[in-house]
């Protein structure tokens, strides 16, 4: 059912050319909405579900943003399909986990998705690469504005907009920032790093959320609150944090070149070998690897255009990816083999690293 | 910790001893190694105190016990035990029981962000409709067919104004 999805040539964080950066490789908000008048999903009926399901279904049909967009019900999904999604970050664990009679709309950009009856009866997420909260939140405000059309969202002056979860309450947004902190990882900050932003009320995890590990050195940065602040200063609050730790990443980058080169050069230069010549790898070490490329066209050894490719390719070589790509459900040793003959063939016209780049800097 | 205390769960020697600060209120659990493992205690994410002693050993404050959503029927335990609110009405009847979770849970304790304008004049448009009826019904009753004039033609114009807010009945 998904195949369209993931063979078009527009998919926001596999195909974007201009947008990739440094540092920051997407930016992720999500709304929580629900509708007045019925029960959460958690204790909504059967029937109800249904209801909901279809109402929201047919409103977000009539929304442009959504025109060619794709709609799937939960149910109609193999567990493979919705698995490609979350790798995907199109939809979450707890969707596919849910009761049936949820589902989720996805544009034809793969920016916008919209789950239904998941926590809430609405999750409605934008996701664009590089680092853009403010313009983010533009769409996504304009988005939100346009369902309360048709739809009798829930909202109470003093809570804000209603959620299941007291956690959502008020604004219902979560602004979340995917960042590749290789610099901070290797040289032991990471952990002081997080400690410091969580201070702040600013959450940080791994690459898919609560309890996955920060594989490929990628951590998604959050802010934690979403009452008694206004959108604009939860996001303005969040990129202000995030700047410094940019900053930092930056600094721990070039700290690490300068302290041991060879050292570090060493690792880029293996990862770019590995991967180029590897006939086993798990996605753990195809990550790994990943990220020390993606580290080298930050610092011009590698030509900039590399940059979105090897973003695809963290998407690419996840477990669920692997297993869609040839075709059918294999066993974890076979993917390790379909992983690397994958990567061996995208990556068989790279350029030599260009070493030079770095030996001059300061 | 000089005490011998036993396990909540059976006559062992508790060695593990877990607080758990909930809206203000203490509750304490001992626990035997083999109980801990077995409650999933060990793994601090995801498990509640509350849901380990059971809601009969919990003392309930008198004033929230009664509480129960009149439209989707969540009771106060059940809130205690999820922390979820059930549908829309349910912030109404448990805002007591919210309000001294959001102080740590939010940068502050009330909305001060987007509000759905157009959600809230059809809403509003709703209440007055429903008022101006009422009130129609009740004019007509009475007789007194002046008043009831001046509100049918009120309603007429809420009713005109309210399909340009495309007033969806929900």
């Amino acid at each position: 059912m998904i195949e369209s999805l993931l063979q078009s040539d527009n998919a926001e964080l596999t195909r974007n050319s201009q947008k990739s950066s440094p540092v920051v490789l997407s930016t992720r908000l999500r709304l929580a909405r629900n509708l007045v008048g019925v029960p959460f999903p958690e204790r909504a009926t059967m029937a109800q579900r249904r209801d909901i399901l279809a109402k929201c279904a047919a409103h977000l049909s009539s929304l442009a943003k959504l025109e060619q967009g794709n709609f799937f019900k939960i149910s109609d999904l193999s567990d493979l399909e919705k698995q490609v999604l979350v790798e995907r970050h199109l939809i979450s664990r707890e969707l596919c986990e849910s009761h049936p009679g949820s589902g989720v709309y996805i544009d034809k950009d793969q920016t916008c998705s919209v789950m239904i009856n998941e926590e809430d009866h609405l999750r409605i997420q934008f996701l664009k690469s590089g680092f853009r909260l403010k313009s983010v939140w533009k769409q996504i405000n304009c988005f939100d504005s346009e369902l309360e059309s048709d739809l009798d969202i829930a909202f109470d002056a003093e809570f804000g907009y209603l959620t299941a979860c007291p956690t959502n309450l008020g604004t219902g947004l979560r602004a979340s920032v995917m960042m590749h902190l290789p610099g901070l990882v290797l040289s032991g900050q990471m952990e002081r790093v997080a400690r410091a932003v969580n201070q702040l009320g600013i959450t940080v995890r791994g690459l898919f959320g609560e309890g996955s590990d920060a594989t490929g050195h990628v951590f998604q940065i959050s802010n934690q609150q979403t009452l008694g602040e206004k959108e604009e200063d939860i996001i303005e609050r969040l990129g202000n944090v995030l700047k410094t730790v940019i900053d930092h990443e930056v600094n721990a980058r070039y700290k690490r070149l300068e302290d041991n080169s060879a050292k570090l050069l060493d690792h880029i230069g293996r990862a770019y070998g590995l991967l180029r010549n590897a006939h086993v790898l798990t996605s753990t070490e195809a990550m790994h690897h990943l990220s020390l490329l993606r580290l080298a066209v930050d610092f011009g050894m590698l030509p900039e255009a590399m940059r979105v490719d090897i973003d695809r390719f963290f998407i690419e070589s996840q477990p669920g990816h692997v297993q869609f790509a040839a075709n059918k459900g294999i066993e974890p040793d076979a993917r390790d083999v379909c992983r690397a003959t994958m990567l061996r063939k995208e990556l068989s016209a790279l350029p030599s690293l260009d070493f030079d780049k770095v030996i001059d800097l300061p | 910790m000089g005490e011998n205390l036993k396990c909540s769960n059976c006559e062992n020697p508790a060695t593990v001893h877990l607080t758990q600060i909930i809206n203000n209120k203490i509750i304490k659990v001992d626990l035997c190694e083999a109980c801990a493992q077995a409650k999933g205690v060990m793994n601090p994410e995801g498990f509640s105190l509350a849901d380990l002693l059971g809601q009969t050993q919990l003392v309930e404050r008198s004033e929230d016990q009664a509480l129960q959503c009149p439209a989707c029927g969540l009771k106060t335990a059940d809130f205690r035990r999820s922390g979820r609110m059930g549908c829309s009405v349910c912030f109404s009847v448990f805002a007591p029981l919210l309000r001294p979770v959001l102080v740590d849970m939010h940068v502050g304790c009330s909305h001060k962000g987007k509000t759905p304008e157009l959600v809230l004049n059809r809403q509003s448009a709703v209440a007055r409709l429903e008022r101006l009826e009422q009130a129609l019904e009740q004019a007509i009753s009475d007789e007194a067919y002046e008043d009831a004039a001046k509100y049918r033609d009120q309603i007429k114009t809420l009713k005109s104004n309210a399909a340009t807010l495309e007033y969806s009945q929900s």
